[in-house]
């Protein structure tokens, strides 16, 4: 099947300034594609080029098949969410969502039907006198996807649509989000700055840094195969350890030291790598445990000084200095760790990513 | 003895405290009553003197009630009234001025939301550079643009015509009327223009079916603003006006300046407030809104 979004060398700049530097994306119809990166990468510049309300200084788009490049937004068959949901503050809900129907000259009886059947899906059919002032952030928001919703378009845009609302309600909406990408099976693309939105929502993560796209992959390729430390660092939480360390050939594999204090720490690195004397060690918490409750091939124990203890309910952190760097384990709640005691650590190696020094891109 | 005076002196001082509190009320009040009264005080001796006689108001004080109220300088200034050597009143000249007026005031306020429109939403290039020149038009002295306009409106061919003047007010009226709605327009968040474009509508679509709207408030003030800006000026009235086409205010000066023999001051007084009430009315109307709007602007979700 023709890919539903196209992006080719996009290049996007205002004035002298390059927000966005040789984007290539292509998603599938169905996929769920976020653009996840701190505040100022250009993520939302390039959803607004993908929505024609930005044009782009070079490369190509097409949406669908077809080459939207110079397409006035319009006529790109598209819908699209805000981050201030941005509905007409003078029109009922029910003008809000039927308006773009009406501009485009849909017959009342259709409007009426496709009204209907989205405020049922959304569940805001009480709500549809209302004028957008009267209703709570939950209720804006989805009168917001509401409006997307009955445009039935190729393609969904979100701009971060979920960062003006509290804690909880993000966390239903984030779900609900996901749950009518399912039962609609709608090609998506969906901006936000929250990695864990990026994480649950996607089927495919683009991670954007200064206008250039750091890795493109599924959430489990990103999360355990960081392209390079920029990327480690950003997704997850608590975020990756990176420690650095010095690695010597040693046989078919390769033995790691970690400085700290009163002796390095020496690990066993067994696959066949070609590393650099001087690496970054990449290591998630969760694949750091307390000797014993861990098994496999690449477990390795080593005793550790633990600095500081840090209950969190299911489990407890752990964090030692290693290398210079406050390393942070994941333990299970019952742990016996104290701060200030040594304890049994289990590094399991076969997880471990490399990165180089200088560079900061991937090794392994 | 010490231990009883010390609270009979304490509720002393808060009783004290209370009679100045009340005292500095009423002198608040006063004080401010004299103000208005000051304030009122040319209002009611041109009311009065309107309606006393020609003999009453030479053998009268000046802020006695009339003995006798009679309407007759008002008919007179109405439509009796002589502004040189016509003999109509201020009939005519008042429909004149509305004539000017309405029309200059539609087309410069719609003139003005349009601009504001553009200007804050539609971010072309050198969007500030026209905005800043605009501005710059609030500044300046309408007298120095008085023979150049002269000259423009020659070679229009609408020299000393009404439409002439709506031209001149509808000019000079859109830096005001710009900047009103660039300003409210502005706080009006960009995604809004973005949501209704990706929803297939175009730019006066959008203008039409979101931005207008919004504006009641600042339409009011703008209204205001204009009519009484227009309504009241004389400068242009005087210079790019001819016999039959000047408006009430150039009418009115005429009546006060070129009464030969005795000064009819019941007939002047009548005149004046004849040409006053219409701003006077819009005010009474619009009035509440215009605070309103001055202060309005954001526009939540």
């Amino acid at each position: 099947m023709a890919p539903i979004l196209d992006i080719n060398k996009l290049y996007k700049n205002y004035g002298a300034t390059e927000i966005l530097k040789d984007i290539n994306i292509s998603i599938e119809p169905g996929d769920f594609l976020v653009l996840v990166g701190p505040s100022g990468c250009g993520k939302s510049t390039l959803l607004n080029c993908i929505a024609g309300l930005e044009e782009i200084t070079g490369g190509t788009l097409s949406i669908g098949g077809n080459d939207m490049t110079h397409v006035s937004p319009k006529d790109r068959d598209i819908a699209m969410v805000f981050q201030s949901y941005a509905l007409y503050p003078t029109m009922t809900v029910a003008k809000n969502i039927t308006f773009g129907m009406k501009v485009r000259g849909v017959d009342q009886a259709t409007q009426d039907a496709k009204l209907k059947e989205v405020a049922q899906l959304l569940q805001i059919e009480p709500l549809l006198n209302r004028r957008p002032s009267q209703l709570s952030g939950g209720q804006r928001q989805r009168v917001a996807m509401g409006r997307a919703l009955v445009r039935d378009p190729k393609l969904f845009l979100f701009d971060e649509p979920l960062s003006n609302l509290d804690a909880k309600l993000r966390v239903e909406m984030r779900t609900e989000i996901k749950k009518l990408h399912q039962t609609l099976d709608a090609s998506i693309v969906y901006v936000t700055h929250d990695q864990i939105e990026a994480m649950t929502l996607a089927t495919k993560i683009v991670v954007l840094k200064g206008g250039v796209v750091q890795q493109i992959g599924t959430p489990a390729e990103i999360y355990n195969n960081p392209a390079n430390l920029f990327v480690a660092d950003f997704m997850g939480s608590p975020a990756m350890n990176l420690i650095p360390a010095q690695a010597r050939k040693n046989g078919s594999g390769t033995q790691i030291a970690i400085a700290r204090e009163g002796g390095d720490l020496l690990l066993t690195e067994s696959r066949d790598l070609a590393l650099p004397q001087d690496v970054i060690l990449g290591l998630r918490p969760e694949d750091i445990a307390e000797a014993g409750f861990r098994a496999g091939d690449g477990v390795q124990e080593a005793e550790c000084l633990v600095d500081m203890v840090e209950p969190a309910g299911a489990d407890t952190y752990v964090v030692s200095e290693l290398g210079g760097k406050q390393v942070t384990a994941r333990l299970h709640a019952e742990t016996s760790a104290q701060a200030g005691k040594p304890l049994n650590l289990a590094f399991d190696m076969s997880k471990v990513s490399y990165f180089a020094k200088e560079t900061g891109e991937r090794l392994n | 003895m010490t231990d009883l005076s010390m609270p009979q002196s304490q509720t002393q001082t808060r009783s004290q405290s209370a009679v100045g509190k009340i005292a500095l009320r009423w002198l608040l009040y006063v004080l401010l009553g004299l103000f208005a009264l000051y304030y009122l005080m040319p209002l009611f001796v041109m009311l009065t003197t309107s309606l006393k006689s020609l003999e009453e108001i030479r053998t009268g004080s000046l802020i006695s009630l009339p003995r006798e109220v009679s309407f007759d300088a008002w008919k007179t200034a109405w439509s009796g009234a002589c502004t040189g050597i016509q003999c109509e009143g201020l009939r005519p000249y008042f429909w004149n001025s509305v004539l000017i007026a309405v029309p200059a005031v539609a087309i410069s306020t719609l003139l003005g939301a349009l601009n504001g429109y553009v200007v804050a939403q539609w971010r072309f290039k050198g969007a500030n550079i026209i905005f800043s020149l605009m501005l710059f038009g609030c500044f300046i002295p309408f007298q120095v643009v008085l023979l150049p306009m002269a000259r423009l409106l020659g070679m229009m061919g609408i020299a000393g015509t009404i439409p002439g003047l709506i031209f001149v007010h509808v000019i000079y009226g859109l830096g005001f009327t710009t900047l009103f709605f660039r300003n409210y327009y502005v706080t009006i968040p960009s995604e809004l223009t973005k949501a209704a474009r990706v929803d297939g509508a175009g730019f006066l679509r959008i203008f039409w079916s979101i931005f207008l709207p919004l504006s009641l408030p600042i339409i009011v003030v703008t209204v205001i603003w204009q009519f009484t800006q227009i309504w009241n000026d004389f400068l242009f009235g005087v210079s790019f006006s001819q016999a039959g086409t000047q408006p009430v205010t150039v009418a009115l000066n005429n009546i006060v300046n070129s009464t030969t023999g005795v000064k009819e001051y019941n007939v002047d007084m009548a005149a004046a407030i004849i040409a006053g009430l219409p701003t006077l009315l819009v005010y009474v109307v619009a009035g509440k809104y215009f605070i309103r709007g001055l202060t309005a602007g954001s526009v939540k979700g």
